[in-house]
């Protein structure tokens, strides 16, 4: 008996997957014409997948879908926010972010009880008082935090008072602006005007610079 | 059908519960058939199909839509099926004695339904010997032998169900294909 190519076999599996080439199959048919063994094995592969595939379907239990039914979890509730996160995971996380920040910002306002003030080399502090002597110049911004100041000198730029009153003598001057904070809302806006400053040169320099 | 499958997959993720009460009766008996046929026993393979839909309504968000259903339903039945016959299968070697006998190993302890003697076999009809024959084939040409001839999926689909290169599946059919001849054969 001489020794069949071990293709063929591979062909016989071909066929039956129903993805043999028409050219493999003329080789497979050829073959099996001159070849009792490989018909014989053909025969049988084929008689084994007829068998199994026409064996009878079985039929899942009566009260199946029932007993599905049963087994299920209560349905989630998740047409509320978990849902819309889950949707919209960008929208969550800057809704997040703004949180945070907004958060720190009101801590920040609500923490920062402490009196605390630009330091200037010519002003006199009494108790949480800053003062500002009649006669001295002060060079530059003022900023004084829970506490009072008391102007009776000069002051050559912006003052701000936040919590606190600002005083000013008959003899007070300030060349730049001057604002006292009290609330929330004015404390968030301060902030950003500094943001904004910072980021953006202001164009008040601008000007100065022009003249 | 697939249309409307995928519909009442939407409202079960809108939250109406009933909607998949259809799923459930349109694939039962598929994915039924496919753990009797893996498991080779009724009462296990209702509980493993009853818990794929369960599992299936639980984790129905992260099916992608733009996928058919039946693959994903398929592979979590398969999955399960795999994890129960795993756990069955005993943590011992058979070829280990049996302790307090002599030369007597765990091949003599198997059950009587592992492997049936020759005339028991010839006297089984034969819708039960094909079931016999399916469950003594080993376990990675098991299912895809359910999959390719009791369930008639193609191979493509086959390959997607079980995560797994078409060429891998294509070689397994032809060798669970061999094996399956050779038990009949050799009956």
């Amino acid at each position: 008996m001489e020794k069949c190519p071990k293709h063929v076999v591979h062909y016989m599996h071909a066929f039956l997957d129903g993805e043999i080439s028409s050219e493999e199959e003329k080789i497979l048919t050829k073959h099996l014409e001159s070849c009792e063994d490989c018909k014989a094995l053909m025969e049988e592969l084929e008689q084994t997948e007829t068998l199994f595939e026409n064996v009878a379907t079985v039929q899942a239990p009566s009260g199946f879908t029932n007993n599905v039914m049963a087994r299920l979890p209560q349905p989630i509730k998740q047409k509320g926010p978990k849902k819309w996160l889950r949707q919209h995971p960008m929208m969550a996380a800057a809704a997040l972010f703004l949180i945070l920040m907004s958060a720190s910002f009101f801590s920040s306002f609500e923490n920062e009880q402490q009196f605390s003030f630009t330091k200037q080399p010519n002003i006199i502090v009494e108790g949480e008082t800053v003062i500002v002597p009649a006669g001295e110049v002060v060079k530059g911004d003022l900023v004084v935090k829970n506490g009072d100041l008391r102007i009776e000198g000069e002051v050559d730029g912006d003052v701000t008072v936040i919590r606190g009153s600002k005083y000013m003598a008959s003899t007070a001057v300030i060349t730049g602006s001057s604002e006292e904070i009290d609330e929330v809302f004015d404390w968030l806006w301060y902030k950003i005007k500094s943001v904004a400053k910072e980021v953006i040169p202001s164009s008040k320099d601008d000007k100065s610079n022009n003249e | 059908m697939d249309e409307l499958i995928t519909k009442r997959v939407k409202e079960v993720l809108n939250g109406n519960q009933d909607a998949f009460e259809e799923i459930v009766i349109h694939f039962q008996h598929r994915l039924y058939q496919v753990c009797y046929r893996m498991l080779n026993n009724a009462a296990e393979a209702e509980d493993i199909a009853q818990e794929a839909f369960v599992r299936a309504y639980v984790n129905l968000e992260t099916f992608d839509q733009k996928r058919k259903f039946s693959t994903w339903l398929y592979r979590i039945a398969t999955n399960l099926c795999i994890d129960r016959i795993r756990k069955k299968k005993p943590d011992y070697y058979l070829d280990a004695q049996v302790p307090g006998t002599e030369g007597l190993d765990m091949y003599s302890q198997i059950a009587a339904d592992q492997r049936l003697p020759e005339e028991e076999v010839e006297k089984m009809e034969m819708k039960d010997r094909i079931q016999y024959e399916v469950s003594r084939l080993p376990d990675k040409y098991r299912t895809i032998i359910i999959l390719r001839y009791m369930e008639d999926l193609q191979l493509q689909e086959i390959a997607d169900i079980l995560e797994m290169p078409l060429g891998t599946v294509k070689t397994r059919v032809h060798r669970g294909r061999e094996a399956l001849r050779q038990q009949m054969g050799s009956m």
